[in-house]
């Protein structure tokens, strides 16, 4: 590393990975909607094997989760643990190995699952090749991420690292143990696992990657942003102790939720359900941590729509996390499982939490990384925030209505033992809550592109990216 | 579950449950102290050191009182099984055995009564529609309108029969139509024409006026007809009952009425199955589904 490369922080990376998340969460939701229609009107597949159901599902998920979401995660988490760290990345050809090794990724992704190539695993169907290079990519980001924590100017580790650094490893943890698998074929393979112990790991996996991406490294989000853009204190250093370890802690043990009523021995069915529901107050201490942090200026959130943003994000968060441990307890498992109740949670969490705190985030970051004092248009800030709220409400009370209706619709039985409603009589009853769904990904689809728009006008106001110099630290707080 | 498996579990599942609680009541009781840290990050980044919340420090600890509680009564310390003895398996077989016991209650009324009889009792007929809906409308749709390979059974074009008699006996022990190959035997005996002119004859029973441009083609088809066909469907093409063998003169076609999915028939043969249902609902409620399907062709 030359000496005038360590005065400035490596802002490339952050502006590339930041530009791919507004990027790849148009791509990902536009798949959502896509899919969404899918289910209205099914002839949308046009009896194109690429354009089946079946195979842009997870087209979605990865495009929502792994490009979308974790582009978010990557520029967010290699801005904060520069600026928190007051120190350039280790290394700027590290930097841009991930950025375009995971580029790499996503690409491969969209070209093979449409393709029908797949492992059949949810959230890990990626086949073995590109599972490799996910790995690489990752062990990078880990040497990147924790060298620059390591060689950092100041004495403690900012909170928000502490999140960043236990999604990346526990994220690294689960990609290697759910994707070990014996290759037959360039793009096919079998997975060491079988029967109950292939679901279990599975699950163990997919839980996890709720926990380890979609709430741990979110949370390392909010910790920099909440406090940076509210100008106050974040509320309670002890309470990110507590909460912190107790989520990694608890966390890895509510796999078996989502297998209830299995072939999963009865103990760890209830070893789950008891695990999820000690999720509860953790995961609300986040929550708290964050909302708390703006008392005494609740004002500015007549005023700041980034703000509106964060602390809408966090009010999703609290009701996913509340209604996801109710959905632990077996017996209200047996009417939510396999319903669109899950559907309805999983957006609650994904679109209200995962996506709001994301596009709070980059609209609060992009001004910071190109020296301006804010978006091209703060009002498109305001439509955009004012969008996807209406969205996001639309598309879970549409799936809570329906979730519960089919949930009650299949168990209801006639005096004489048999099912009062076919399956068909169930579904045609949620057709309705489908259209209202496709509405409300439409109404979200078109703010993320107002957030484009707002984006490339963003990048024509700052017409040079002067790189930014690392800020001295508080003599007080120094590091040797 | 070996001792040394469970013993394992037990130790992880109280100790993490041990560090929580440990870690929840060190942090509640640490000094008030003054109410911020001192650490600055990027320039402005700053902490309080609040106390905990009263209320979700009681959350915490509730639902750390509930699961232990849980886990005691029913299971979840590795093998240990809890007080109540409680299981899933044993819990769905008291609940089956409820069911059964309601079910076949309200069964018997039924048990043995002939199908024109059943179909004369409204409640009956319900009863089966219910049954249907459940049982048998993946296959044959929800009215049992029906699709390609999968008859409709609200007309009335039967190849099993259409007595209530053919019908209870194609639901309680199922049929298996047996149409083989002919590619092979008609080009054999025709060349390789052979199945062409056969499709073409075939077509000609429900299409005559197909003679004026395929005169000869029907001609050869004829032949082949007689010698291979007619054994299952019968010199003059109306089909046979005892081997599902369909009427082809009936303009109904269960795997399509194109001239591509007939010949697609005749070249790679058909074998249609309608499982038996005896031993998945038992003879009455068979019997009911029986006597609903015979209604909807007697309208
Ligand atoms: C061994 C008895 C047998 C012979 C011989 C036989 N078939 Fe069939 N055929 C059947 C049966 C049984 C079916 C019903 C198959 C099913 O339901 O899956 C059938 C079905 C068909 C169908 C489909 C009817 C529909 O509704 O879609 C056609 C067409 C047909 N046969 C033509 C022929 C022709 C032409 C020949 C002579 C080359 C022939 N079959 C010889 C038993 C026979
Ligand atoms: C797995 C699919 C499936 C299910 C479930 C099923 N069927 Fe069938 N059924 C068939 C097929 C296929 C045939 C046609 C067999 C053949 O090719 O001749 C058939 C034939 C029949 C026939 C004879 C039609 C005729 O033309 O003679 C009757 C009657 C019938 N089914 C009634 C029922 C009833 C009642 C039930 C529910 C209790 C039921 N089926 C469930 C597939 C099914
Ligand atoms: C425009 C916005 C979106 C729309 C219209 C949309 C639509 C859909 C649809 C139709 C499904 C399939 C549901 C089913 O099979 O019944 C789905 C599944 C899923 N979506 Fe989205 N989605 C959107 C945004 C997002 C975002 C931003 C995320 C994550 C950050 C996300 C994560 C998921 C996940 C994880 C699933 C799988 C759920 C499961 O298997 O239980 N979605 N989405
Ligand atoms: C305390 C926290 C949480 C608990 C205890 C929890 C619990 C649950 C339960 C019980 C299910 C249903 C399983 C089933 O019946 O199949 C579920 C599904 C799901 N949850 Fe959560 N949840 C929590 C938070 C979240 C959050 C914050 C998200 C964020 C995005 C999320 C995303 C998902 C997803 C994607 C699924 C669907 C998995 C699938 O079937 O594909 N959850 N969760």
């Amino acid at each position: 590393m030359t000496a005038a490369s360590a005065e400035f922080y490596n802002d490339k990376v952050v502006r590339q990975f930041t530009i791919m998340t507004v990027v790849w969460g148009v791509i990902g939701m536009a798949v959502g909607v896509l899919i969404a229609a899918q289910l209205y009107w099914p002839s949308l597949n046009f009896d194109v094997p690429w354009l089946s159901y079946g195979r842009l599902r997870p087209l979605h998920t990865n495009g929502v989760i792994f490009a979308f979401g974790v582009c978010g995660m990557f520029a967010t988490s290699l801005y904060v643990v520069q600026r928190t760290c007051h120190v350039r990345l280790i290394s700027d050809k590290l930097a841009a190995f991930v950025f375009w090794g995971w580029q790499v990724v996503l690409v491969a992704a969209v070209i093979s699952l449409p393709m029908g190539f797949t492992q059949a695993k949810e959230y890990a169907e990626l086949e073995w090749p590109i599972d490799l290079l996910i790995t690489a990519v990752w062990v990078s980001y880990a040497v990147l991420f924790f060298g620059t924590i390591a060689k950092r100017r100041v004495q403690h580790i900012y909170v928000a690292n502490w999140f960043f650094g236990a999604y990346i490893i526990g994220t690294g943890m689960l990609h290697v143990v759910n994707s070990i698998a014996i290759p037959a074929g360039f793009m096919k393979s079998y997975p060491v696992y079988s029967g109950a112990v292939d679901a279990m790991v599975q699950w163990w996996y997919g839980h996890n990657a709720v926990a380890m991406v979609l709430t741990v490294g979110f949370l390392a989000m909010m910790y920099y942003f909440v406090p940076k853009q509210a100008g106050r204190p974040i509320y309670s250093y002890r309470l990110s102790i507590v909460h912190f370890w107790a989520l990694i802690a608890v966390y890895m043990w509510a796999g078996p939720h989502h297998l209830h009523y299995t072939a999963l021995p009865d103990w760890v069915q209830s070893v789950g359900m008891v695990f999820s529901l000690i999720l509860l107050a953790p995961s609300w201490g986040g929550a708290m941590n964050g909302v708390m942090t703006l008392s005494g200026v609740w004002h500015k959130l007549r005023t700041d729509p980034i703000l509106k943003f964060l602390i809408v994000s966090l009010s999703f968060y609290m009701m996913s996390t509340f209604e996801g441990p109710m959905m632990s307890i077996k017996t209200v498992n047996s009417l939510s499982h396999y319903t669109d109740w899950t559907i309805g949670h999983v957006h609650a969490g994904a679109l209200g939490w995962v996506a709001m705190i994301t596009i709070g985030s980059i609209y609060s970051l992009l001004p910071r990384l190109l020296g301006l004092n804010q978006m091209y248009s703060v009002k498109w800030i305001d439509t955009h925030f004012w969008l996807h709220t209406l969205g996001v409400v639309l598309y879970i009370a549409a799936m809570w209505i329906a979730g519960v209706m089919q949930g009650l619709m299949w168990r209801a039985t006639n005096a004489d033992g048999t099912l009062t409603y076919s399956f068909v009589e169930s579904l045609s009853a949620t057709y309705p809550y489908y259209l209202v769904r496709f509405g409300g990904g439409v109404v979200i689809l078109g703010g993320m592109c107002l957030m484009a728009v707002n984006m490339i006008k963003t990048f024509q106001m700052a017409k040079s990216t002067a790189p930014q110099p690392v800020l001295t630290p508080d003599p007080a707080q120094a590091r040797a | 579950m070996s001792a040394g498996w469970s013993w394992y579990v037990i130790l992880l599942v109280v100790s993490n449950i041990i560090g929580c609680t440990a870690l929840l009541w060190w942090t509640s009781k640490k000094a008030k102290g003054n109410e911020g840290t001192s650490h600055i990050w990027d320039g402005d980044i700053t902490e309080y050191d609040k106390p905990l919340p009263r209320w979700w420090i009681n959350l915490f600890y509730i639902t750390i009182v509930f699961s232990i509680a849980y886990m005691f009564w029913y299971g979840g310390f590795g093998s240990y099984n809890g007080f109540s003895s409680w299981t899933s398996q044993s819990e769905h077989a008291t609940q089956k055995a409820a069911g059964d016991a309601r079910l076949a209650e309200a069964f018997r009324p039924y048990d043995g009564k002939p199908i024109d009889e059943l179909a004369r009792d409204a409640q009956a007929v319900a009863l089966g529609r219910s049954i249907f809906t459940n049982q048998c409308a993946t296959c044959h749709g929800s009215a049992g309108q029906g699709a390609i390979g999968y008859p409709n059974l609200t007309d009335t074009v039967w190849h099993w029969g259409g007595t209530p008699a053919d019908i209870l006996q194609t639901v309680l022990h199922g049929r298996n139509a047996v149409m083989p190959s002919w590619s092979e035997a008609l080009t054999a005996m025709g060349g390789a024409n052979a199945v062409e002119d056969v499709t073409t004859y075939v077509l000609w029973m429900t299409d005559p006026s197909l003679a004026a441009t395929n005169g000869d083609a029907i001609a050869r088809g004829r032949g082949l007809y007689a010698n291979v066909c007619a054994a299952c469907h019968g010199a003059d093409g109306k089909g046979m009952t005892a081997l599902g063998a369909p009427d082809l003169t009936d303009d109904y076609w269960l795997y399509g009425r194109s001239r591509a999915a007939i010949r697609e028939g005749i070249e790679r043969g058909r074998n249609g199955s309608m499982p038996a249902q005896e031993g998945l609902l038992g003879e009455t409620r068979s019997r009911l589904a029986a006597a609903y399907v015979w209604t909807l062709s007697q309208q």
